[in-house]
């Protein structure tokens, strides 16, 4: 491809760049590492609290602990389902509310406010509310995990209905195609990737809003594990929970992402402002959707 | 149940933790513009920070700090200076060619390049970030509050559930709900108010 020496010197450059920006990661990454091994070799030698900081490798065999343990498949099987339901449940109700938000303006302007209103406040707080009415068990974290899910999607959800691109139902409408076909072939094509970048965001801050709950007041879950982890003591453990989870999230985030794309890469221009209406969804520009 | 009082708590520790996340986080944002290779290096790390679940992070200070005022600034700042650093990068970017241009043109130091143009024309752009810096700082600090039992509405909250009062529950809920909107709305006007559109 690369046939004269100017384009062969341009693409030489930008691997270089590359190259220099993947050491930089690398060192970052190596300079993290030492900085914590430090850290731990002051605790162990009684400068800082020892056991404070463990070294990575006790974490590592933390870890390893933890993904052979039976307990742990449990707890991190509470936890799924918690979130899976929560998540559905929470994110069907915001999809379906959304859309009516966004074909009816009267709809939209009673009840912005008071969505925007309780979207930025920290949903756990709600929580004594949901523990009266549910009880401790489960079900209050499925409800936690639900209303978590919940704001994020029907804000990007009400947003992409009024950014649908107005050339697109116009040709449906000079089509004359009846309600049900516009439903079929215009809005839900158009609303799919708005509704995906809802869901991206409402399954990050559901992972949240369940193990938060779980923190404060349960029998079995990761954040359960967590919690118990860190009234006993054991640090190391602790660590390797809290990075186990991390990764869980990252892994869901990533998926949802690479799920996003290949929806992008087939119906690209379906908003008027597909940019902008990214931007402020995944962003948050808009609004704050809080755990 | 002084809720007065506890609310002078939180806004303490949210104004402690956004004045070090702004701190910090301006700072570092323009030193991630002025740098490109690193700005595209940590640009997907910091993304992916900011949508990692950090609150999950409270047991770790709790360790090192105990059940403090720096555990509750600790865990506000974090995830306050994600979104700061990411919008200052992104505002510095934004700058349109043509004013840096006529700054190049006056022959102006580096200096007053950021102080006389970069910077005012980013800050619509990096209040954004600041904006969105302080709610989640201050959601994540009543969050905690009401973890670990400690500090202003977040521990009135959790207080009045184990003490059966169902009132006093519902109330200071309502009044953590008053003052988020309540910033909400606040920064939602200054923000406006910055935004020549």
């Amino acid at each position: 491809m690369a046939q004269t020496g100017v384009i062969q010197a341009a693409s030489v450059d930008k691997t270089s760049v590359e190259a220099s920006i993947s050491r930089i990661r690398l060192i970052t990454l190596i300079g993290l590492i030492a900085a914590w091994e430090c850290l731990a070799l002051l605790g162990s030698i009684g400068v800082l609290y020892n056991d404070v900081v463990p070294s990575a490798w006790k974490i590592a065999v933390a870890i390893y602990g933890e993904l052979v343990s039976a307990a742990f498949y449990r707890d991190l099987g509470i936890t799924f389902a918690e979130h899976i339901v929560g998540f559905i449940v929470g994110s069907a109700i915001a999809i379906f509310l959304g859309i009516a938000m966004g074909t009816n303006p009267l709809l939209r302007k009673a009840l912005e406010p008071y969505l925007n209103a309780i979207g930025s406040t920290p949903k756990i707080i709600f929580l004594p509310i949901l523990f009266l009415m549910f009880g401790t068990g489960i079900e209050s974290k499925m409800a936690k995990g639900a209303m978590s899910a919940f704001f994020p999607v029907v804000f990007t959800t009400a947003l992409g209905m009024l950014l649908i691109n107005p050339v697109l139902i116009r040709v449906g409408k000079s089509f004359n195609l009846s309600k049900s076909q516009m439903i079929r072939k215009i809005y839900i094509p158009a609303m799919v990737n708005p509704i995906i970048t809802g869901l991206r965001l409402g399954m990050a801050i559901t992972v949240i809003g369940v193990l938060v709950a779980e923190l404060k007041f349960a029998d079995g879950g990761l954040g359960y594990r967590l919690g118990i982890y860190y009234e006993q003591f054991r640090i190391a453990p602790m660590y390797a929970i809290i990075l186990i989870i991390f990764a869980l999230a990252a892994a869901a985030n990533v998926g949802m992402t690479r799920l996003q794309d290949r929806v992008n890469r087939h119906m690209a221009p379906t908003t008027a402002k597909g940019k902008k209406a990214r931007a402020s969804a995944s962003g948050g520009l808009g609004v704050v959707a809080t755990n | 149940m002084d809720l007065i009082g506890n609310f002078f708590v939180t806004l303490a520790m949210t104004g402690a933790a956004t004045l070090l996340a702004l701190a910090i986080g301006i700072p570092f944002g323009y030193f991630l513009y002025s740098n490109t290779r690193y700005g595209i290096a940590y640009e997907g790390w910091l993304a992916a920070a900011f949508a990692a679940p950090t609150v999950l992070l409270y047991p770790l200070f709790l360790v090192i700090f105990g059940r403090s005022h720096a555990t509750l600034i600790a865990m506000g700042f974090i995830p306050g200076a994600i979104p700061i650093i990411i919008q200052t990068r992104q505002g510095l970017l934004g700058v349109s060619r043509t004013l840096l241009n006529v700054g190049r043109s006056f022959n102006i130091s580096d200096r007053d390049m950021f102080w006389k143009i970069q910077l005012p024309s980013a800050v619509p752009t990096i209040f954004t970030g600041i904006r969105i810096g302080v709610m989640y700082t201050l959601v994540n600090i009543v969050a905690i509050e009401y973890l670990i039992d400690f500090g202003g509405l977040g521990r009135i909250v959790s207080e009045m559930y184990f003490r059966f009062d169902t009132p006093g529950t519902y109330a200071s809920i309502i009044a953590v709900v008053f003052v988020s909107v309540f910033f909400y709305w606040g920064f939602g006007r200054i923000e406006k108010w910055l935004r020549p559109v």
